[in-house]
């Protein structure tokens, strides 16, 4: 399983790349391969608050809804449209085209509550 | 469902070597996918795919009292079977509920084949054992001397896969060699097979042609690998249970435990042509009878969303013009379709094919009509 070095990662499979004072989220390789074939993306709202380890997106599988959850209190200020239209980016490029929002940080310190890269490859292995 | 660790069928160790990914289903450990629900969907329907159903459940009924005592078991008549032939049938409660669904095969004269759902195996056996012997109370009819009919459990005996899909003609002859015929539909053979014997009906869960095949568990293996490697040339996959179920819906099959159940009856969901009513005693004929008379409250309806959207999923709230008029029993994407899909009980006022009607997702409504079955049709 790809798990990138410079991403940091929660429990629930999401990663989070740090851009100056926003992340960009989307949900890791191991996550995109255990839900296979995703067939719709619930994206989030613009502009809306949301606080850590909350759901704000879904991600349907054609067996399951799975919640996507905010790796850190934010706002949300862009989200991917393009999974709209071909949400199976998600399986093709989870860590490039397939992220699907981007959160403006409240606190950049919250960051530190999230795993690196090896903490996330011993949680999946 | 059981409480004790899952119970692992004789192709487990094949599931695990081929990548599957496995699940707790009905009590059993079983493969949902290999490789992606979608590919394996899509290799039923143009080429053929394999499935592990060695969980499902065979009793043997046999003895010069089981046909007799069978058609006041179950709800189909089976005099209508020759032998070497099979049916679709209920085991009812006596409100008429559904307590399982079932094959019925006449393997003998007086020797039948229950194939049964795997998480109501057990359920299914004490019933029929409770009803074989004169329980007090029973209406004389239903009584059954234990002399006469013998029913037993052979579910661990047995292990079976079906095999579907359009390439099935000639991998059956691949398998079982020029020479055997395929079974007409729904019937039953026995043919030789690399020295053993095995079970095939032409029979399946999908809507394309295709057989099951039951054998004996220790033979599993052997036949499980031979179908996989004579089936390369017409571009087999070992398929999971996640294509079983998108496979069978969009054909509107039910499965038992969501869109039947004790709860409910065959008129309600739409499979009355699978009940005799002209049959002077079964078991919950007197319930259906009713239901007959005063028409099913409720009916189980299949549907098609109207825009690409969130697929449709159990549970989720049917309305009609903003009332509340039922709920969903299974939803899925259809992969053949690309569209989402799904089954529900909606009372029986609306449930009228070309109705509008709206399914309630995470809050928000997203509508969708009441279509004839099958929801996918061959083109």
């Amino acid at each position: 399983m790809n798990v990138p070095d410079d991403l940091l990662y929660t429990e629930t499979h999401e990663w989070a790349r740090r851009e100056g004072d926003k992340v960009r989220v989307g949900i890791t390789d191991h996550a995109q391969s255990e839900l296979t074939d995703v067939v719709y993306v619930e994206l989030p709202k613009m502009d809306r608050q949301a606080n850590a380890k909350e759901a704000i997106a879904v991600v349907e599988s054609v067996k399951a809804a799975s919640d996507i959850y905010a790796p850190v209190r934010g706002t949300v200020i862009e989200v991917n449209r393009a999974l709209e239209a071909d949400p199976g980016l998600i399986n093709r490029e989870p860590y490039g085209q397939g992220w699907i929002f981007v959160l403006k940080i409240d606190n950049a310190d919250d960051l530190k509550q999230l795993k690196d890269a090896e903490a996330y490859r011993k949680q999946i292995s | 469902m059981t409480e004790n660790a899952p119970k692992k069928t004789p192709l487990y160790e094949e599931h695990v070597r081929l990548g599957a990914k496995m699940v707790p289903f009905a009590g059993w450990l079983m493969p949902v996918q290999y490789t992606s629900i979608v590919e394996e969907n899509q290799t039923v329907r143009n080429k053929v795919g394999i499935f592990d159903i060695s969980h499902m459940g065979q009793l043997i009924v046999e003895g010069s009292g089981a046909r007799e005592w069978l058609n006041v078991m179950l709800t189909n008549n089976i005099d209508k079977l020759d032998v070497g032939h099979g049916q679709y049938t209920f085991l009812l409660n006596e409100r008429g509920g559904i307590i399982d669904d079932l094959i019925a095969y006449r393997i003998g004269e007086q020797r039948f084949l229950l194939v049964v759902n795997a998480a109501r195996t057990d359920e299914d056996f004490v019933w029929l054992k409770k009803w074989r012997r004169p329980a007090a109370g029973a209406p004389e009819n239903y009584r059954q001397d234990a002399d006469t009919t013998a029913i037993v459990n052979r579910s661990a005996d047995f292990g079976g896969v079906a095999i579907q899909g359009p390439g099935i003609a000639e991998l059956f002859h691949a398998l079982f060699g020029k020479d055997v015929d395929l079974p007409p539909r729904n019937a039953i053979i026995d043919p030789p097979f690399d020295g053993t014997k095995v079970s095939v009906a032409r029979t399946g869960y999908t809507g394309e042609d295709g057989i099951e095949v039951f054998f004996r568990a220790s033979d599993a293996v052997k036949f499980w690998n031979a179908a996989l490697e004579k089936g390369k040339a017409f571009g087999i996959k070992p398929c999971g249970l996640g294509a079983r179920d998108t496979l069978r819906l969009e054909m509107c099959y039910p499965l038992n435990g969501s869109d039947l159940s004790p709860e409910r009856n065959p008129i309600e969901a739409g499979l009355g042509v699978f009940v005799d009513l002209t049959k002077p005693h079964f078991i919950g004929r007197d319930a259906l009878l009713k239901t007959k008379e005063n028409g099913p409250p409720e009916k189980l309806v299949q549907f098609r969303m109207k825009e690409k959207g969130p697929p449709p999923r159990p549970h989720y709230a049917v309305f009609q013009n903003g009332e509340r008029v039922g709920e969903v029993t299974s939803g899925t994407l259809s992969p053949s379709l690309n569209w989402g899909i799904g089954m529900a009980y909606v009372s029986a006022a609306h449930a009228k094919i070309g109705a509008q009607i709206d399914i309630e997702i995470r809050g928000r409504t997203f509508p969708a009509t009441i279509e004839k079955k099958p929801l996918y049709k061959k083109s």
